[in-house]
């Protein structure tokens, strides 16, 4: 049977809830909103139920500690096509066996959980990396983003602890959404509809004037502590991929 | 914009890029509520060089004015360059804008000897502690130690400097006579075992009181250029050796030489060594996270690392009587000394195998280099193929395939 949910972290936890609940044999776990249309099976929306979702993080706390609820949770923000069947896998081994599962790299879903894992950590290191912010009239350091998962609810701590007395703004231009920081807490942020399509770049005319010059200033920096004799294309390529270079101010 | 400014960056930048050190990493250092910056043990690239090296800290020299002649050093006084030297402001006004649009970790700061060691030690310690206190910056400060300079300026550095370096610039004392005649090893060893100490004294301290205040608690590293002067391996890491045992560091760096300058004390050469250098970061490595002794890397009769061949593969079939080892039963030192696997998949190996026996699907899987670690290794499939291998045979299985990758990269040059 194929279950939907919301699209939450919370909602596929409710969903897997609800098929031990109705002890029903699961083929595919899928956000209501991807959900293509099947002539021969009738699929089952699960709504978001927060008691459920909060049973279950507890069940795999229960069995794998932090750990196993870090992985699972990580592992969903990488947006991975049928990461849900994964997920319910390692849930279903959990509860089946007596010991601690969390690191059986001898299963290869559990495997493959760690290895996505190891791509959403990369990721949240390059966003601490990559991320430039220009300064706004209006003293908001901002950055865009367009990173290949959906980290940005992995990367706010870091840049808290790092800015606390600044106030700063980092935008997923690819999921309209971003993280503000106001000095006290952190809100996620929407722009309004129209506001995306200009969100490519940052317009010169909303931000301080000397932001160009320390832009320049980081451009010929980045220039002159290469050394041409020590040239290697493929390895530069390796650690900034292009897809990374449009929000890289040294591009 | 200041057109001044940016000519002293592109002349000190330019200057300053040649120590090859770039790392942020071994210090941490807790943010303020309204401070700037923070260090969280585990350094940060923001970006890399077309070379693909790591930039991470804004490395500049405060000037590259130098008393000194030597003669690696594109700064030295007898080279005809162009000279600049920054104000204390602008590196600092330079660092916490860069810091601030998160461009770097912080501020490598190193520079050319004017007047005397101390005047330039001094300005160095002032833009560290001006960092620190007037603008509360929390990022990573790494300061070179000026030789000459005296006890009570590095004294001063170590409390705003997350690590120190003193540079050993050259693998023996007779090869630094040579090029740089103002320099000995004593003036580079005793600065380190100075900030040796100081260091050791603190870390006790700390432990008393939390609220001591630290002392380079990144430590201290240092660097030396190699293929520049006829030292053999074996002298280049027994020295690095001596200095991680008896000096403490953190880092010893090991720096190709570049043909910068026509300075008739160095030898002509067209591309750097970049191999050999490669070679003795995996050599240093093998010593600090594997548990290999000097000795079994390099010794009398093998005093050059195999160009050719990455050093535990070398180690693994000058040893051919210790291989091969069970996966399922060997203790992680020994999975360690398989060539292909490294510190991760050996973690792996030993959680993975808990669950039951390993076999070559399994391992295929997780992550190690199946290539090179199939001769050395056997696992529950009970397959004994490469058993009576003899390493000469292996051995041209597993360099073939790292010459081709040389040889992709454009420096095969080297080995002709």
């Amino acid at each position: 049977m194929t279950l939907t949910y919301d699209g939450t972290y919370k909602g596929l936890f409710s969903a897997i809830f609800e098929s031990y609940r109705l002890g029903i044999k699961v083929a595919k776990i899928t956000p209501i909103t991807d959900y293509q249309e099947n002539l021969f099976a009738e699929p089952l929306h699960v709504a978001t139920n927060l008691a459920w979702a909060k049973r279950i993080k507890q069940c795999i706390h229960k069995k794998g500690g932090n750990a196993a609820n870090r992985l699972l949770y990580r592992s969903f923000l990488s947006e991975q096509n049928d990461i849900e069947l994964l997920i319910f896998h390692f849930i279903q081994t959990a509860i089946k066996t007596q010991h601690d599962i969390t690191n059986n790299f001898r299963d290869e879903k559990i495997l493959e959980l760690h290895k996505i894992n190891k791509k959403i950590g990369r990721e949240v290191h390059r966003m601490h990396a990559f991320v430039r912010f220009q300064k706004t009239k209006d003293n908001i350091f901002t950055a865009l983003i367009d990173p290949d998962f959906n980290v940005l609810p992995l990367i706010g701590d870091h840049f808290e602890k790092r800015y606390p007395a600044m106030q700063w703004l980092i935008y997923d231009t690819r999921r309209h959404y971003g993280i503000f920081y106001d000095q006290k807490k952190i809100d996620f942020i929407t722009f309004e509809e129209k506001a995306h399509h200009q969100l490519r770049q940052l317009s010169k005319n909303i931000l301080t004037a000397d932001e160009s010059d320390y832009q320049t200033l980081w451009k010929s920096y980045f220039i002159s502590v290469n050394i041409p004799e020590r040239n290697n294309k493929k390895l530069h390529l390796q650690h900034v991929p292009k897809r990374y270079w449009k929000y890289l101010t040294e591009k | 914009m200041n057109e001044r400014i940016k000519e002293k960056l592109e002349i000190l930048s330019d200057a300053a890029k040649y120590d090859v050190s770039c790392s942020s990493s071994g210090s941490k250092r807790k943010n303020t509520k309204d401070g700037m910056g923070n260090s969280t043990g585990m350094g940060i690239c923001h970006t890399y060089t077309q070379d693909g090296r790591c930039v991470s800290l804004l490395k500049i020299l405060l000037t590259n004015y130098c008393i000194f002649d030597c003669a690696y050093c594109v700064s030295r006084k007898s080279n005809d360059v162009k000279r600049a030297a920054f104000t204390v402001k602008e590196v600092v006004d330079l660092t916490m804008n860069f810091y601030q649009r998160n461009y770097i970790e912080g501020l490598f700061l190193s520079s050319g000897i004017f007047q005397n060691p101390d005047y330039t030690m001094e300005r160095l310690v002032r833009i560290a502690k001006e960092l620190r206190t007037v603008h509360k910056f929390n990022g990573y400060i790494h300061l070179k130690t000026i030789p000459g300079a005296s006890e009570e300026l590095m004294e001063e550095a170590g409390l705003y400097a997350d690590r120190l370096s003193v540079n050993i610039e050259m693998p023996s004392e007779l090869s630094l006579k040579k090029v740089a005649p103002e320099k000995d090893f004593k003036s580079v060893l005793e600065p380190m075992s100075f900030i040796k100490e100081k260091i050791t004294a603190n870390k006790s301290e700390r432990k008393k009181s939390k609220k001591a205040p630290m002392f380079s608690p990144g430590g201290q590293s240092t660097q030396l250029v190699i293929g520049a002067s006829p030292e053999k391996d074996l002298e280049v890491l027994t020295l690095a050796d001596d200095l991680y045992k008896q000096k403490s560091l953190k880092r010893v760096y090991y720096s190709g030489y570049i043909p910068i300058s026509e300075d008739n004390r160095l030898p002509v050469i067209h591309q750097p060594p970049l191999i050999r250098e490669n070679r003795l970061y995996q050599a240093d490595w093998l010593m600090r996270f594997y548990g290999f002794a000097l000795n079994e890397i390099v010794d009398e009769k093998h005093p050059d690392l195999d160009l050719t061949l990455d050093p535990k593969a070398a180690y693994a079939l000058r040893n051919p009587a210790i291989f091969p080892i069970d996966i399922n039963k060997a203790d992680y030192e020994m999975i360690l000394r398989v060539p292909g696997i490294g510190v991760k998949s050996a973690k792996k190996i030993i959680s993975a195998r808990k669950f039951g026996a390993l076999r070559e699907g399994h391992l295929r899987k997780l992550g190690l280099a199946w290539k090179r670690a199939k001769y050395f290794i056997t696992c529950a499939d009970k397959d004994f193929k490469f058993l009576g291998w003899k390493p000469e045979v292996i051995r041209q299985q597993i360099s073939s395939s790292i010459l081709t990758k040389a040889a992709n990269s454009n420096q095969l040059s080297l080995f002709a």
